[in-house]
C-alpha cells in the first residue's frame, strides 16, 4: 500500500459514509421531491468510483466484485419487471401500483419506491460496471489482428 | 421422454394463454416476458440455464404471438394500457393485425436462432461471454417486440434503443472469430446512433407541435397542422432517422460489415427481424400517424422511395454479384430486398403495401434459412469466403441441398414463398394502369430477380462443380444446425402453396394502413 496522497486518503475514508447516506436519501425520499433511482444509483456509484480512484482497481473490486456488479444490473431490472408481473398477479394491469397495498394511495407509493430500487440498483450497478471496464482495459490490439 | 416434456410443456403453456385469466394480458406479456428473461439469464449464470431460459422464453413468446395473430385476425385491434393509465396520458400497447404478423416474424425466428444456437454459438463465442450473450440476445428479442407491440411513440423509441444497443453488443461479439468485427460493430453504433438521434428529435417536435406522443391521439391532433413547419421537420427526421434501421438505400453502409462479421446466429436473427421491424416503424409513421394524405402531399413516395427502392434492387443485387464473401453477398442481397419492400410501399395502393408485408414475412424466413445453411458450413469449415466451400456439394450433401432450396425462394421460383411475394409486388405495379412507366418497372422487378439468380448461381457452382478441398476433414454438418435449417426451408416451401397467413393477414394490415378498416 502506496504511503504518500494521505490528505487524498483520509478525505475519501471520511466522504464515503455521507455519499452513500447522501444516495440513501434521495432513493428513499424520490416520491416526495426531486430524486429518485437514477439520480441515487450514480451517487451511489460515486462512492465506489472515488474508493477505486485513490486505492486502486484491486481495493475496490475487493469490496464491490465485478461478477457481483453484473448481478445488481440484472438483479434491478428484475425488481422494476417483477413490481410489473406483482400488479398482474394481484389482478390489475402490468406496472399498475393501485393494487400493490389495501387502498389505491399506500399502493401508488409501495409501486414507485419499489421500482425506483430496482432502478437505482441497475443505474449504480452500470455506473460501477463502466468505471470497471475503463479501469481494467486490456492492452491494446496489436496491428496483426485487425 | 423429451417429445412426452415437450407436449406437455406446449399444452400447458397453450392452456394458460388461452384462459381467461392471462388472454387479456398477452400484449404486455409479449414484451415483458422475454424482458424478464434477461436478467435471469445473468442471475443464473450458467450458459446452459442461460440456453434453456432463451429456449422457454422464445416458445412462450411465440406461443402467445401466435394466439394474438389469431384473435386480431379474428375479432380486430386489442388495446392494453399499462399501468391502468388510460390514454393518451397512459402509455398504450395495440395489436392489430400489422404488428401481430411482425411479431410472429420475430418471435419464429427468435425460436429458431435460440435452437441454432446452441451449437454455433457453443463454437462461435467464449463459454465465459455465453449466458451474457443470452441477455443481450433476450434484450435485442425483447426490444424488437416492444417496438412492435406499443402504440406510444415515445416507447418506440426506448425499445428501439434498447434493441439496437443490444444489437451493436451482440455483433461485437464477432472479434472472437474475426476483429474486424469491432470495426462493424462501431460503425454499427455510430450510424445506429444518428438515426436513433433524428428518430427522437422528430418525435420531440411532433410533441412540440402536438403535445401528445399517443399514436392515435398525434394521427388526430396532426391533420389541422399538416402545413406546420414543425411538423414537416419532423416527418423528415423521423423517416431518415428510421430509413438509416431500415437501410434504405443510400443509408445502408453499416448492413454488410455488420452482417458479415456478427456471429452467424445473431445475423440469422438481425437479417430476419431488425430491419423489418424498422420498415414496420416506418409504415406505422407514415400511413397511421401522419397518414396518408400527407404522404402523398410531401411527394416522398415517388421522389425518394421509388428512385431509391430500385436503386438498391440493382445496385445491391450487382455489388453482390462481386462478393469473395459468401456472407457478404447475402448482406447485399439483403439491402436489394429491402429495395422490394419499399418497392411496395412507393405503389401507395393495398395491392402494393400488401406485396410489401407478404414481402417482410417471407424475405425473413428465406433469408434467416439461407444465412443458417450458410452458417452450418461455416461451422464445418471455418470460413464463409466462395473458395472454402468449394465442393461442399459432394461433402456435406444436406447443407447444400438446404441452401440451394432456400435460395430458389431468394429468386423467386414459383412454389416457393419469394415467388409470392414478387408475384404480388408485380400485380401490384400492373394493377397501376395508364402509364408505361408502372410496366417498366414490373420489368425491371423480374431483371433485378435475374441478378440473384447471377450471384446464387455463382455459390451453387462452387459447391457443385468444383472438387472439394483434399486434405482438410470435412463432415456433414451436426443436426443441431441443420434442423432448424430445415424448418424454414420448409416453411419457405409451404407459404409458397399455403398463403392463407401470410397474404390475408397482409391485405388486412394494408387496409389500415390506408385507413380503410379502423
Amino acid at each position: 500500500m502506496m504511503r504518500h496522497h494521505v490528505i487524498l486518503r483520509v478525505i475519501t475514508k471520511v466522504l464515503i459514509g455521507p455519499i452513500i447516506l447522501f444516495a440513501f436519501y434521495v432513493q428513499f425520499h424520490g416520491d416526495y421531491s426531486p430524486g429518485g433511482g437514477f439520480q441515487a444509483g450514480v451517487i451511489f456509484a460515486v462512492a465506489f468510483i472515488l474508493h477505486g480512484l485513490v486505492f486502486g482497481l484491486s481495493t475496490v473490486q475487493k469490496v464491490m466484485p465485478p461478477k457481483w456488479v453484473h448481478k445488481l444490473i440484472a438483479l434491478g431490472l428484475l425488481i422494476y419487471a417483477g413490481t410489473g408481473f406483482a400488479g398482474l398477479f394481484m389482478g390489475g394491469q402490468f406496472l399498475e401500483y393501485n393494487v400493490l397495498a389495501h387502498d389505491p394511495i399506500h399502493g401508488q407509493h409501495n409501486g414507485i419506491l419499489i421500482i425506483e430500487l430496482g432502478v437505482g440498483m441497475t443505474v449504480a450497478a452500470v455506473m460501477i460496471a463502466i468505471y470497471y471496464a475503463f479501469a481494467a482495459r486490456p492492452p491494446r490490439i496489436s496491428d496483426e489482428e485487425w | 421422454m423429451l417429445i412426452a416434456e415437450t407436449s406437455f410443456f406446449a399444452n400447458f403453456v397453450a392452456e394458460t394463454i388461452g384462459s381467461n385469466a392471462v388472454a387479456p394480458h398477452l400484449p404486455v406479456l409479449q414484451v415483458a416476458i422475454p424482458l424478464i428473461a434477461a436478467p435471469l439469464c445473468v442471475l443464473f449464470g450458467n450458459r446452459t440455464m442461460a440456453w434453456m431460459i432463451a429456449l422457454v422464453t422464445t416458445l412462450i413468446s411465440l406461443a402467445i404471438s401466435i394466439n394474438l395473430l389469431d384473435h386480431v385476425t379474428t375479432f380486430g385491434a386489442i388495446s392494453y394500457h399499462i399501468g391502468g393509465w388510460a390514454p393518451p396520458l397512459g402509455i398504450e400497447y395495440i395489436i392489430d393485425p400489422l404488428n401481430a404478423l411482425v411479431l410472429l416474424i420475430i418471435s419464429m425466428i427468435g425460436v429458431l436462432t435460440v435452437l441454432y444456437g446452441r451449437l454455433s454459438i457453443a463454437q462461435e463465442i467464449l463459454p465465459r461471454d455465453q449466458t451474457l450473450f443470452y441477455a443481450c440476445l433476450m434484450l435485442c428479442f425483447t426490444g424488437l417486440l416492444g417496438v412492435t407491440a406499443t402504440a406510444d411513440a415515445f416507447n418506440v423509441f426506448v425499445f428501439l434503443e434498447i434493441s439496437s444497443l443490444s444489437t451493436y453488443v451482440l455483433v461485437a461479439q464477432g472479434a472472437n472469430r474475426q476483429r474486424r468485427a469491432l470495426t462493424a460493430a462501431y460503425d454499427y453504433l455510430i450510424m445506429g446512433t444518428i438515426g436513433a438521434t433524428f428518430f427522437v428529435i422528430g418525435i420531440g417536435l411532433l410533441y412540440m407541435a402536438t403535445g401528445t406522443l399517443n399514436m392515435a391521439d398525434l394521427a388526430e391532433r396532426i391533420v389541422p397542422i399538416y402545413d406546420n413547419k414543425t411538423v414537416l421537420a419532423a416527418f423528415a427526421f423521423i423517416i431518415v432517422g428510421i430509413g438509416l434501421k431500415v437501410a434504405i438505400y443510400p443509408l445502408h453502409f453499416w448492413l454488410p460489415n455488420a452482417y458479415t462479421f456478427a456471429p452467424t446466429a445473431v445475423t440469422v436473427f438481425l437479417a430476419a427481424t431488425a430491419t423489418k421491424v424498422a420498415i414496420y416503424v416506418m409504415l406505422r409513421f407514415m400511413f397511421i400517424i401522419f397518414r396518408p394524405d400527407f404522404v402523398t402531399t410531401s411527394h416522398i413516395l415517388e421522389f425518394i422511395i421509388l428512385p431509391f427502392a430500385i436503386i438498391a434492387m440493382f445496385a445491391a443485387s450487382f455489388v453482390a454479384i462481386f462478393q469473395a464473401d459468401v456472407k457478404r453477398m447475402l448482406a447485399y442481397s439483403s439491402i436489394g430486398q429491402i429495395g422490394y419492400m419499399l418497392l411496395g410501399v412507393s405503389f401507395y395502393s393495398e395491392k402494393g403495401l400488401t406485396a410489401t408485408l407478404i414481402h417482410l414475412f417471407n424475405h425473413a424466413i428465406t433469408k434467416a434459412a439461407l444465412f443458417m445453411a450458410l452458417g452450418a458450413m461455416v461451422y464445418v469449415v471455418g470460413s464463409s469466403m466462395l473458395n472454402r466451400i468449394q465442393g461442399l456439394g459432394k461433402k456435406m450433401p444436406l447443407t447444400s441441398l438446404l441452401f440451394v432450396l432456400a435460395s430458389l425462394s431468394l429468386i423467386g421460383i414459383p412454389s416457393t414463398a419469394g415467388f409470392i411475394s414478387k408475384w404480388v409486388l408485380i400485380e401490384a405495379a400492373l394493377e397501376k394502369q395508364g402509364h408505361w412507366f408502372w410496366v417498366l418497372i414490373a420489368f425491371l422487378i423480374v431483371a433485378s430477380s435475374l441478378l440473384a439468380v447471377i450471384y446464387i448461381w455463382r455459390v451453387v457452382e462452387m459447391l457443385y462443380f468444383k472438387e472439394p478441398m483434399q486434405n482438410v476433414e470435412i463432415k456433414e454438418a451436426p443436426m443441431g444446425l441443420l434442423l432448424p435449417t430445415f424448418a424454414l426451408v420448409i416453411a419457405c416451401f409451404y407459404f409458397g402453396f399455403d398463403t392463407s397467413l401470410t397474404y390475408d393477414t397482409a391485405e388486412m394490415a394494408a387496409k389500415i394502413l390506408l385507413g380503410g378498416a379502423q
